[in-house]
């Protein structure tokens, strides 16, 4: 794909893809030159995949693991927003005026107060509380020191951090539930007024309408959105290292700060979050193409 | 074939759209087995009547009463007599992501409670009855114009209703199909269920209809048995309207 656009390019595109360049080395060089900073990308590998000599095999280093627990977090918070909201999305539409007021004004809380400051209400008033009051704290820990541990953690990263992630997990699909809502919404509504009908018709109630007739349908028009959904998820999850959740821009920092290699180390993570978010849209691109062909 | 009940009874209906009126107290009593075909100019208020009888649209004021059971804001067994109505639409309104068979299968499996075999039996009958055994597991979307009508029949006939409500089947097919829809209501007449059919096919009409009802306005302006409503009308309106549309 990339072969073919490049054979393409005419004169005038080289020329402007060799300024772009010249411009990158340049602003390399001011930073070497300017911040008198030593590049040094040699440790870097490192972070990623280690050499483990007690185990003698590769493990997964601090950057990589923090991109896993991106991934879970953003796996578990979206499962969580796709339930919190198709419910927000049916009350939305709902024959009932208290409800659908009740949907709207969570709606558009969420909507506009930046995530951060949900993310900090949410995190010191009621998280805390909540992982106090479910006893998951003392849970998790015992969880860690068990024998089992190893298979919790493949799910959910280090159980000592537990707390964090669910924290982490829950504020994302809160706010996630807002934008998911909407679009689940505007599926619901695409689906025709002769389908609802159709189901009364032959005595359906309400709910299996919904269940077997207007959702399947919804859900599977708002595929392409929620997937996209999902991408800028990703995106967003940095913000949860503002609460210490071990993913991958919290390990960054931790990184920078220990190891002074800070333009490195951005720059890795920015590169992992391209890879993850472009690939994952350049496959859904792709499954959507083969679908929409079948 | 004396002591016929009244299955549905309209007295003085009214509908409002906000301030538009689309039924001024209309008065009509089906029987049970009675077969009637409803036609009339298009805005006339037919489709308004018919999805009034199973509460697709709630009328103003009035009382209309099906089965015995007054429909009204009160009336908390709504799913049950919809469930002894049936109804078939203009656009077929079949589920578009469920196949045939699963088209059928869903009303008696969630409503009516049967066993995935029982469903599945009694679908594969209802189907045979509309002449397409062989369409179970395709998709509507495979289907042309006139099959999906008949499995959307099939469909309404699976919840074994006693009263069956048309409104146009046929208007939404090419010429060369509506044949085999009216084939199968034909059919379905002469079985003995209760029929309310708003439709322009006077052939039809004239072959199954006990009782004609002329609409114009949101009123009924003629109900009378098919040999006198087609040749001599008491309404001129009715009369025009029949010239019109046998005319071409
Ligand atoms: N949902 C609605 N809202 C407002 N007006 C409506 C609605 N449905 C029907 N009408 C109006 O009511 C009148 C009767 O409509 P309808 O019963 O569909 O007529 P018909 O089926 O005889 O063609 C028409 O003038 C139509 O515009
Ligand atoms: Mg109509």
């Amino acid at each position: 794909m990339i072969m073919k656009a490049l054979l393409k390019l005419k004169t005038g595109d080289y020329v402007l893809l060799a300024l772009i360049v010249a411009f990158i080395l340049f602003v390399a060089y001011r930073v070497e030159g300017a911040l008198n900073y030593n590049w040094n990308w040699a440790p870097i590998p490192n972070y990623l995949i280690r050499w483990d000599e007690d185990e003698q095999r590769f493990v997964t280093n601090f950057l990589l693991e923090g991109m896993f627990t991106t991934l879970r977090v953003c796996f578990y918070a979206s499962i969580m927003a796709l339930v919190f909201g198709t419910l927000l999305g049916l009350a939305r539409v709902a024959k009932n005026l208290a409800i659908r007021m009740l949907a709207r004004t969570y709606l558009e809380m969420l909507r506009n107060v930046p995530p951060l400051v949900i993310l900090f209400i949410f995190y010191f008033f009621l998280s805390e509380q909540l992982v106090d009051a479910f006893g998951i704290e003392r849970w998790a820990r015992k969880i860690a020191r068990s024998e089992t541990a190893e298979y919790w953690s493949f799910f959910f990263g280090d159980m000592r951090k537990f707390p964090a992630l669910i924290s982490g997990a829950f504020v994302l699909a809160l706010f996630e539930s807002a934008f998911v809502g909407e679009i689940i919404r505007a599926g619901i509504q695409s689906v025709g007024k002769g389908q609802r009908e159709a189901a009364l018709s032959i005595g359906l109630s309400w709910f299996d309408q919904m269940r077997y007739i207007v959702l399947p349908q919804a859900f599977k028009k708002v595929l392409p959105p929620l997937a996209n959904e999902f991408i800028s998820l990703i995106k967003v999850s940095a913000i949860i290292s503002l609460i210490s959740v071990p993913e991958l821009t919290f390990r960054t920092q931790e990184l920078a700060s220990a190891t002074r290699l800070i333009f490195e180390a951005w720059l890795t993570t920015a590169a992992l979050y391209f890879v993850i978010c472009f690939g994952l849209s350049y496959l859904f691109r792709k499954l959507e193409n083969r679908s929409a062909v079948a | 074939m004396n002591q016929k009940e009244a299955v549905i009874e309209l007295q003085g209906l009214n509908k409002f759209y906000d301030k538009f009126q689309a039924l001024k107290d209309v008065d009509l009593t089906v029987k049970s087995g009675e077969r009637m075909v409803i036609c009339g100019p298009s805005g006339s208020g037919k489709s308004t009547l018919i999805r009034c009888v199973n509460r697709l649209e709630e009328h103003s004021s009035g009382r209309l009463t099906v089965n015995g059971f007054e429909l009204d804001e009160n009336t908390k067994n709504i799913r049950e007599i919809r469930q002894n109505v049936g109804m078939v639409f203009q656009q077929f309104n079949l589920f578009p992501h469920l196949t045939v068979l699963e088209n059928l299968t869903i009303g008696p499996k969630r409503v009516r409670k049967m066993s995935n075999d029982e469903a599945e039996k009694l679908a594969r009958k209802y189907l045979d009855r509309v002449h397409i055994p062989e369409q179970a597991d395709k998709y509507p979307a495979q289907l042309s114009g006139g099959q999906q009508q008949r499995v959307a029949i099939a469909r309404s006939l699976c919840m074994e209703p006693e009263i069956l409500l048309f409104d146009e089947p046929t208007s939404a097919l090419d010429p060369e199909m509506i044949n085999e829809v009216l084939d199968v209501m034909v059919e379905l007449a002469e079985s003995g269920i209760t029929m309310v059919c708003v439709t322009h096919e006077m052939g039809f009409a004239r072959k199954v209809a006990d009782t004609m009802v002329f609409m114009e306005d949101g009123e009924i302006v003629e109900t009378a048995p098919p040999e006198k409503f087609f040749t001599n009308p008491d309404s001129d309106r009715c009369r025009a309207f029949l010239d019109q549309i046998l005319d071409h």
